[in-house]
């Protein structure tokens, strides 16, 4: 369970020597994406206007103010991943996508393209937008505005995290391991509540 | 003395709606508090430790506590000692959940459901929703303000049980329910459960059930019960907070029942995150507005 101070872009070997339970801690620019801007690139067809080389994505709508040509930010927080998980094989292949941050984690083919491409999802406390939105420290550009406030975003951030690695490029994947561990306890609970199985 | 006039409702909806954001009640605050003291897992404390900081920031800065401004609900009970006009009540409720939104502003949730369009006011067509309920001895209005979150409502569900199904296969079906949720909905919440009524009243009461303090118990002991072992159960399963793994997977349970058909025994479980977010307004014939949880 060690504990990583990285700076973006991220290169394949730093992102291959993470293992799930690792600590993350992130500076550099981040990339914020939701339902509709992966939609629109992938669905609809338009490249994203930034490259997304060893990016991280955020999984996000944030509440945002348009101010005399520049966005300010209101709250910035994270959302459920596991609605956009048909889209990460696709940004890792394609755009060279290295992180995706979210929370609730994805499912197996995400899982597979973090081990073909060298990728990993961090897992953000999710519900704590406070903490989020005081670490972003600006909003450097929106991409695909018309979306707002699910367009690409563009975010320069500070100490971004604590963020728990929760999917590796080992094939590991805390959230199919808690859930195991769940499962065997399952029969004992079931059978204290006279529930039978 | 001042009086009461429907502008003063649709300026508290506003109110109430950027309140639920930003403050969180008091006795979530203090289950989370003992989440974390009870929370034997290293990992599992810092997410507690994370969570009760965002909550000391978002009071400080005056910020909101998730991103997520929800879908608006508000629970109004209208008194005998106050009658007033649902009408006029329901046009105000809708005003000022957009005017929160626009003048805040914050993020507008809603959306049309086939065009997908989103009007960034938060409200639409049967929006933003309203339930009524009405209180005999009551002088005043009071309007409970919930901003549902997606990520614990997307994980709710409904079940039609039958009479030879016996009460096992709802205490199965709450834990499984728990279970298949895993992390997405911001464990660890309340857990609303419904039991009887139809297939509308039974999501209604599991509704309900996650608008009650957190730990408080239903007023019937067999429901009561029912609550108590179901949070040891969940509490058993080790998903931890935000799913990640550790001993505290649930804040509460809660249940809210009504009689039901003799052929049949709906259950419903409606999942709340850990910023468990209410706001309270109750508004007095003098005009006096008293805001609380």
């Amino acid at each position: 369970m060690a504990t990583y101070a990285l700076t973006t872009p991220l290169a394949e070997d730093v992102v291959r020597k993470l293992q799930i339970r690792d600590t993350v801690v992130l500076n550099g620019t981040i990339f914020g994406v939701r339902d509709l801007t992966l939609i629109h690139i992938f669905d609809k067809k338009n490249d994203p206007p930034v490259s997304l080389q060893g990016a991280v994505l955020l999984h996000t709508a944030p509440s945002l103010k348009e101010a005399e040509g520049h966005w300010e930010k209101i709250c910035i927080g994270t959302t459920t991943s596991g609605r956009m998980d048909r889209f990460t094989p696709g940004l890792m292949e394609k755009y060279g996508v290295r992180a995706i941050i979210g929370k609730g984690g994805q499912y197996q083919g995400s899982l597979e393209a973090m081990k073909k491409f060298g990728g990993c999802y961090l897992a953000i406390v999710g519900g704590a937008a406070a903490i989020e939105t005081k670490q972003v420290v600006e909003v450097e550009k929106v991409y695909f505005e018309e979306l707002h406030p699910e367009a690409l975003y563009q975010f320069k951030v500070k100490d971004f995290g604590p963020l728990t690695v929760a999917m590796d490029s080992h094939g590991n994947h805390l959230y199919f391991d808690v859930r195991a561990q769940a499962e065997k306890k399952l029969p004992e609970i079931y059978k204290r509540l006279g529930i039978p199985v | 003395m001042g009086k009461f006039t429907y502008q003063l409702v649709e300026d508290a909806a506003k109110e109430l709606y950027i309140r639920a954001l930003k403050i969180l009640p008091p006795d979530v605050r203090e289950a989370l508090k003992k989440a974390y003291e009870k929370e034997t897992n290293p990992a599992a404390k810092q997410i507690f430790t994370t969570i009760l900081a965002n909550v000391d920031l978002a009071d400080k800065e005056d910020m909101l506590i998730c991103q997520d401004t929800g879908l608006p609900i508000y629970m109004v009970k209208i008194g005998s000692k106050f009658p007033v006009d649902g009408a006029l009540i329901a046009a105000a409720l809708k005003e000022g959940a957009k005017r929160a939104t626009l003048e805040h502003p914050f993020r507008g949730s809603s959306t049309h459901p086939v065009t997908r369009i989103n009007p960034q006011t938060s409200v639409g067509e049967g929006l933003p929703i309203i339930y009524w309920d009405f209180i005999p001895e009551n002088n005043y209005l009071d309007i409970l303000m919930i901003p549902k979150g997606s990520g614990s409502e997307n994980m709710s569900t409904m079940k039609m049980f039958i009479p030879a199904d016996g009460v096992a296969p709802i205490k199965k079906f709450v834990i499984d329910t728990v279970l298949e949720s895993g992390s997405n909905p911001c464990p660890p919440g309340v857990i609303g459960v419904g039991i009887g009524g139809t297939a509308d009243l039974v999501s209604k009461l599991a509704k309900e059930a996650i608008a009650r303090p957190v730990g408080s118990h239903n007023h019937d002991p067999l429901f009561a019960k029912m609550e108590d072992e179901l949070y040891e159960a969940i509490n058993s399963l080790g998903i931890g907070p935000m799913g990640l793994g550790g001993s505290v997977s649930t804040l509460a349970v809660h249940i809210e029942w009504a009689y039901t058909h003799i052929t049949q025994n709906p259950v419903a479980v409606n999942t709340q995150c850990w910023p468990a977010r209410r706001a309270r307004a109750k508004i007095y014939p003098d005009g006096k507005v008293e805001y609380g949880f």
